[in-house]
């Protein structure tokens, strides 16, 4: 759906070049939520603005649906972008207009005829469930409201692809959640291919099907949320872990615990069916060891349920292998802390 | 106060009141609103291209952009007595008399169309870039940016700044008496001023506050009313 190749984007600045894209390979299945993190100044906006050419890359190749945008301009590029939808974190609604007007706006930019016009702000005002906004303008309604004018006007010509630009983060966490779950449902209903560029882990976890981490120009890694959140490569992605899914324990009580002299404190990663399995009775009962839970959590990852736990296992060294064997037979990430 | 009572109650008084006002009151409306459309047509565009040729819009063109902005600000610099006599070979090519009601538009245009480019030219910097990203993300035209996004954004500044373009045009027609324009500050002068009719420069002055008054009055009003802030 969107493969990108190489891609590069060098700013030219009064203290030399800067590159803000370095060597971006990413491919984005059809259907997919692909959200793509990072920290501040990582690179995000540059790239998903990359996507629909708002900003020209210095290299590399962006393909959508076989089109390759890099190659584009004029007239051509104005009517792939028609079929491309972007919010963004501003909203950039037009004030001028009402919600009506709003979402008609790129029809009338793609030539719809005034009638068909009427006919798809009448479909998609249930969508986003603006029924009874339809004439107020922008400035009488809520963040949450705008941002939801925002996605019925980015969905008005059927696009293939929608891009959102740090989406929920001017809006509180309650209509975070909110938007968010229309997004999900539209990504069901129509199998629309989304990318979310964001800061926040939360986005992530809650829509997403896949994830690419962003760090210093470069993505350190990608892959499927599962795959991801269970066994995270680089560091930065385990901060942006333990920022949902806490389960760092602070240096002193973990130097009060590791006193026991035969014990040993691991971590836990645990996605799906194995949550509800009696793992830790297990443990105690066939290897003869102690467990005590130090901290423990678990929530949903899109569907699935990803949970952390950090236990401490009491044993001899033996013992605590065979636990370490067991754990690693039903698939359970183990990660020995001391 | 006696000597008063007698000139108000003599008819050859309003007779001559009413020779001379609505006369004047015509070639000024006719002067104003003429130059002020004609100062639109022309500056307008130039505040646009200002705007769209300016580092970052949607055509970036530092040439125009630098060129434009000197022309604009030449004629800006000149003072109005003296764009009068400097354009009237000018004049007179353009509507075949240097003097004249007509002929006092054309300085009175030029004089003004610089100063609506930049009016223009601010109030379309208010449009916020981000809006105007989204409507590139959807594909429009820089055409369609200028008619869609741009002048509706900027409406209400852009009629506030048609209320003040009206207003200086009033106070830069009475001037033009100067090249036979005729009009109510040109009564003033020559009744007033010239003839010690105190009374003609106070009626005329006081039409003239009334006039200005209604077109701020409604200059403010529709822009509050156009404004969805
Ligand atoms: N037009 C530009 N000229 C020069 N440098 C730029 C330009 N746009 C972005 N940059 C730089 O590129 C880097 C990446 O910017 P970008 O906006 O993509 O970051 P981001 O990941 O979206 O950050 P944030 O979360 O703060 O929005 C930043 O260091 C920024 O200063
Ligand atoms: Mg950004």
């Amino acid at each position: 759906m969107i493969y990108i190749k190489n891609l590069s984007k060098v700013f030219k600045t009064p203290k030399g070049p800067f590159t803000a894209l370095d060597n971006i390979d990413l491919h984005i299945p059809k259907g997919a939520v692909y959200g793509i993190i990072g920290l501040s100044g990582a690179g995000k906006s540059t790239l998903i603005r990359c996507m629909n050419m708002l900003e020209k890359p210095t290299s590399g190749e962006i393909l959508i649906n076989g089109q390759n945008m890099t190659q584009l301009s004029g007239v051509a590029l104005r009517k792939t972008r028609q079929k491309i939808g972007m919010i963004f974190q501003h909203f950039n609604l037009l004030e001028s207009r009402t919600v009506a007007g709003n979402i008609a706006f790129p029809l009338e930019i793609a030539d719809w005829p005034k009638h068909k016009i009427a006919e798809r702000i009448q479909q998609l005002l249930p969508v986003v469930g603006l029924e009874d906004k339809a004439n107020s303008y922008p400035a009488q309604l809520s963040g949450g409201q705008k941002q939801r004018v925002g996605i019925a006007r980015a969905l008005a010509t059927n696009p293939s692809v929608l891009l959102c630009d740090e989406a929920t983060s001017a809006l509180d966490p309650q209509t975070t959640e909110s938007i968010l779950e229309l997004l999900r449902e539209i990504n069901e209903k129509f199998n629309l291919t989304i990318v979310i560029i964001t800061h926040e882990m939360k986005v992530i976890k809650e829509i997403c099907t896949d994830v690419a981490v962003i760090d210093q120009a470069q993505i350190v890694e990608h892959g499927p949320i599962e795959s991801v959140f269970i066994n995270p490569q680089s560091n930065i992605a385990k901060d942006f872990i333990a920022s949902v899914f806490p389960n760092k324990l602070s240096p002193q009580l973990l130097c009060e615990l590791a006193q026991h002299s035969n014990s040993q404190i691991v971590t836990v990663n645990f996605l799906g069916s194995v949550a509800s399995e009696p793992i830790i009775s297990d443990l105690i009962q066939q290897y003869g060891i102690t467990v005590n839970i130090l901290h423990g959590n678990i929530d949903r990852l899109r569907s699935t349920l990803f949970g952390t736990l950090t236990l401490e296992l009491q044993g001899n060294t033996e013992s605590i292998s065979q636990a370490h064997e067991y754990l690693k037979s039903r698939n359970l990430k183990v990660e020995v802390i001391k | 106060m006696e000597g008063l009572l007698a000139m108000f109650s003599d008819p050859a008084y309003w007779e001559s009141l009413s020779r001379v006002i609505p006369e004047a009151l015509y070639e000024t409306l006719y002067m104003v609103i003429v130059s002020t459309i004609l100062a639109y047509v022309l500056g307008v565009p130039m505040g646009v291209l200002l705007v769209i040729t300016s580092e970052g819009h949607i055509i970036p063109n530092p040439w125009v952009e630098r060129i434009l902005g000197t022309i604009i600000n030449i004629f800006r610099s000149i003072p109005f007595i003296i764009l009068l006599v400097a354009l009237i070979p000018f004049t007179t090519m353009l509507v075949g008399t240097s003097i004249g009601t007509t002929a006092a538009i054309v300085p009175l245009v030029v004089s003004a169309a610089p100063f609506v480019a930049r009016l223009v030219e601010s109030s379309l910097r208010e449009v916020s870039s981000g809006v105007i990203e989204a409507a590139l993300s959807m594909g429009a035209s820089p055409w369609q940016i200028i008619y869609k996004v741009l002048l509706p954004e900027a409406k209400s500044p852009l009629i506030l700044g048609i209320a003040i373009t009206t207003i200086n045009i009033i106070a830069y027609t009475a001037m033009a008496g100067a090249v036979g324009g005729g009009g109510l500050g040109d009564v003033a002068i020559q009744y007033g001023y010239n003839r010690y009719r105190t009374d003609m420069m106070i009626i005329t002055v006081l039409i003239l506050v009334v006039i200005v008054q209604l077109i701020q009055w409604i200059g403010t009003t529709l822009a509050k009313k156009l404004s969805h802030r």
